[in-house]
């Protein structure tokens, strides 16, 4: 993605190699660093799930000890969600946010350079743990405790990429917040901006909450197992469980965290290409609104088999429950937005549509799993496995495939293969349900989660489920390779317009965006903006 | 049955009703293909098997209108059919009707979700308590009281049976599933040393703790697992109605060895397990008589079951 250089035109001298990225303030050049450094995670993290999936394959270890198994299994999830996920969501907002809302740049542009920084250096120390004597972190990306304290040293590196994580996202929430609050163009309401840009605002407030939480509780780790406290620790008169609370109170939000700004992208591209404005806007805020509000009240969900008491498991069974309220607001809607639509089905607009179906699978098994006694069965089996990745990869990842479709035209100026960008849909969605939709199975009949191996009851879903695996894994590399496409070799021009369908002040200015854009504010005239006949 | 045809049955039960077709009533233990959530053998597991599937079908309900509808609409509104776009953008009606309808959905369901968890919460009246505590990588069960009576000093570690750990190693060269049990059944990993034995037709309370790290003590055919929190006491309870083997997994990661920490339970006639435990009592104040003249001719220490 690093053709800008070539439209440059408005710079004296073209400014080096260090110079553009190592020192970069501009959101463009910032918002594509996110984007390839996700993009590197995104295969880091899937060659690990390889490795799990390859074990899984049969029944007895063929290629790997227990304990590294954890490390696998403890290592995909903290790169994929600290590593590729949110990194990609800030990735688009840093490239996007500012056009849409009519900004020159992002509010804060050396902070950005350093939130972005921050992250190979937090990735490199976490990385570094796996060749360490006593190796990775093996007590799961929730590092319980006691579990996580018998671990090495090399807890310490995680704990502290950890929190290099945790300064990089709240540095970036912050000037995400700034800019949408202080850099709109006039005339750019609040209740007049972009889904994607009001998910961003809101996401970026849940951060601002929660990764502190989860400072916190990683300092407590760090301080029972290196300075002899006991905040975890039952013999010292801590209690384990306190932990959880303080994690849990962290993790839920963040699972908002990564699918929110899914959510925006969605709710951008579904109009697009149903050629009809975004139905029921106003509620589509105040469900996103509420979602993050009533995320702080469900973390114990999480922890329902760990004895709470009756009262406690009711009240967040409840809150749990009402969740999926302000959820089915915006599914409905999104149907809806289709509904008398003009609909066509490029790459953007089929990864949206199965993102809906998916996503709402997995929202399905997560209404199931809010009931209590049901979860008593469900809890840390493979049906958990199976709802969470359909909410994370048929979910948030194919929402950041999507948007990448749906906006590369604009950062690129070409157009992507759409031949290749199908097979690259196809491939994905239907590799995805054979890999994840057999473990709702495998969960049901009794196949606890984290483990390297099984009885032989287990042994045909999981080996359909490896084969879908190595197969989702595979099509990734058509998605980099029509990424690559489109940045270097593709020759089809792409309009500022790009879509039939697309509204907004990013479709204003050409492609690809210019590097700097809105110098000076635009003037919104009347029917620029996808959102401006909400009022009534 | 060969593979392709299995995979057929598969995928038509799949087809047909996901939800009857896979559940096994009573069987203590996974099979092959299975599609849902074993019904039990405890009230509670039948209860939690239809909250399961009340919740699965109102889920399958809502999705064939979801779904339904977006199938219709990528139909019917096609530019390529020559589709134009309506301009509407709201409707407040409708916003209304698809909030309350999902919480009207929604009590429907929590409704009996709260009846069963009070259900589950009660473990009073237990005629049978069992110690279970999690130990990397082991169960260890210790029988408290039996009819209001204390048990003296039952108690036994329970871990993964050794042709399983044999097998298990890597590249071991055996063959999973060359290991049966006496009855046949493929019970790699889901077998153990000493299973823990029970009378049927009791309320059995558990009472659960671990020593170590957090295990989770799951068994399917009683409906819950429970996780075991070192200075914790969680306590549940199951009664078995059909004598039987029953088999479970340590739910929660508890370290490399989290894979081999598997539960059986032995279920009994009441009458049997009372011959069974009275001989366990007797070995044990044997046992208890033999160390005390062999070491020491003063009294013992009070034992420390
Ligand atoms: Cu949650
Ligand atoms: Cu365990």
């Amino acid at each position: 993605m690093a053709t800008h250089a070539g439209t440059h035109d408005d710079h004296d001298a073209k400014p080096g190699f260090a110079q553009r990225w190592l020192f970069a303030t501009n959101h463009k050049d910032i918002g594509t660093m996110y984007l390839v450094f996700s993009l590197i995670m995104f295969f880091i993290g899937g060659s690990m799930a390889m490795i799990i999936r390859a074990e899984l394959f049969e029944p007895g270890l063929q290629l790997v000890q227990p304990y590294f198994f954890n490390e696998m299994t403890t290592m995909h999830a903290l790169i994929m969600i600290f590593g590729a996920v949110m990194p990609a969501f800030v990735g688009l907002a840093n490239w996007m946010v500012p056009l849409m809302v009519g900004a020159p740049d992002m509010a804060l542009p050396r902070m950005n350079n350093w939130s972005f920084w921050i992250l190979p250096f937090a990735f490199v120390l976490l990385l570094s743990t796996l060749f360490m004597p006593g190796g990775a972190p093996a007590a799961g990306w929730v590092m319980y405790p006691p579990l996580v304290l018998q671990g090495g040293d090399s807890i310490a590196f995680m704990i502290f990429a950890i929190h290099l994580m945790g300064i990089s996202s709240i540095m970036g929430a912050i000037n995400i917040i700034a800019t949408i609050l202080n850099l709109r163009a006039p005339g750019m309401d609040l209740l007049k901006m972009p889904l994607f840009v009001w998910t961003w605002l809101i996401t970026a407030f849940l951060l601002i909450a929660v990764m502190p939480v989860l400072a916190g509780a990683v300092t407590m780790l760090l301080t029972d197992k290196f300075f002899g406290t006991s905040f975890f620790n039952a013999a010292g008169g801590g209690d384990p469980l306190l932990y959880q609370h303080i994690f849990w109170f962290f993790g839920h939000p963040e699972v908002y965290i990564m699918i929110l700004p899914a959510f925006g992208i969605i709710s951008e591209i579904i109009p697009t290409f149903s050629r009809k404005p975004l139905f029921g806007y106003k509620p589509m805020v105040y469900a996103t609104a509420s979602i993050a509000f009533l995320s702080f009240t469900v973390w114990a969900h999480h922890m329902f088999t760990v004895g709470l008491p009756l009262g406690g498991l009711l009240f967040f069974m409840y809150a749990t429950m009402l969740i999926s309220v302000p959820t089915g607001v915006k599914v409905f809607n999104w149907v809806t937005t289709m509904w008398k639509g003009s609909l066509t089905f490029e790459t953007p607009m089929l990864f949206a549509v199965a993102f809906v179906i998916l996503f709402t699978i997995g929202g399905f098994s997560g209404v199931m799993l809010a009931l209590v006694p049901a979860d008593f069965q469900y809890h840390n089996t493979y049906f958990v496995v199976a709802h969470f990745h359909y909410v994370l990869v048929s979910g948030a990842v194919f929402g950041i495939m999507a948007g990448t479709y749906y906006w590369i035209p604009k950062w690129t100026g070409h157009m992507y293969s759409e031949r290749w960008g199908k097979i690259h849909f196809w491939n994905s969605v239907i590799a995805v349900n054979v890999l994840f939709f057999p473990q709702h199975f495998l969960g049901l009949a009794g196949m606890p989660r984290r483990i390297p191996d099984y009885n032989v009851a287990f042994a045909d879903w999981n080996m359909v489920s490896s084969i879908g695996g190595f197969w989702f894994g595979l099509s990734q590399l058509i998605f980099v390779g029509n990424i690559i496409y489109t940045v270097y070799f593709a020759r089809q021009k792409a309009s500022a317009r790009v879509w039939e369908g697309a509204r907004g002040l990013e479709w204003t200015v050409p492609s690809p965006a210019p590097h700097h854009t809105f110098e000076v504010p635009p003037v919104i005239l009347p029917g620029m903006l996808a959102h401006d006949d909400v009022s009534h | 049955m060969s593979w392709t045809a299995r995979i057929g049955a598969a995928l038509a039960l799949a087809a047909g009703s996901a939800a009857a077709a896979g559940a096994t009533a009573a069987v203590g233990h996974p099979v092959p293909w299975q599609l849902n959530m074993t019904e039990g053998a405890s009230p509670l597991s039948h209860q939690v098997y239809d909250l399961h599937m009340y919740a699965f079908w109102v889920c399958v309900g809502i999705g064939i209108v979801v779904f339904g509808a977006m199938i219709v609409a990528m139909m019917r509104f096609r530019k390529s059919r020559g589709a134009v776009a309506e301009t509407w953008t709201h409707n407040t009606r409708l916003e209304v009707i698809w909030t309350v309808v999902p919480v009207l959905i929604l009590i429907a369901l929590a409704l009996p979700a709260t009846r069963i968890l009070i259900n589950e919460s009660n473990t009073g009246d237990a005629g049978l308590t069992v110690k279970v505590t999690g130990f990397q990588w082991k169960w260890r069960y210790d029988y408290v009281d039996y009819q209001g009576r204390p048990v003296s000093r039952v108690g036994f570690i329970s871990k993964l049976a050794f042709n399983s750990d044999e097998a298990r190693q890597l590249d071991s060269g055996i063959n999973p599933r060359s290991l049966k049990s006496k009855t046949g059944y493929d019970d790699y990993l889901l077998n153990v040393n000493h299973a823990l034995v029970v009378p049927t037709h009791t309320k059995i309370r558990f009472v659960i703790t671990a020593d170590d790290v957090i295990h989770g003590w799951w068994v399917p055919a009683l409906g819950w697992q429970a996780d075991a929190v070192p200075g914790l006491i969680h306590d549940m309870w199951g009664e078995i109605d059909t004598p039987g083997t029953y088999r479970g997994q340590c739910a929660q990661l508890c370290g490399q060895d989290h894979a081999y920490m598997p539960i059986v339970i032995k279920a009994v006639s009441p009458a049997a397990f009372q011959g069974w435990l009275a001989a366990q009592e007797s070995r044990a104040r044997l046992d208890t008589i033999a160390r005390t003249v062999q070491v020491t001719p003063v009294p013992a220490p009070a034992p420390q079951g």
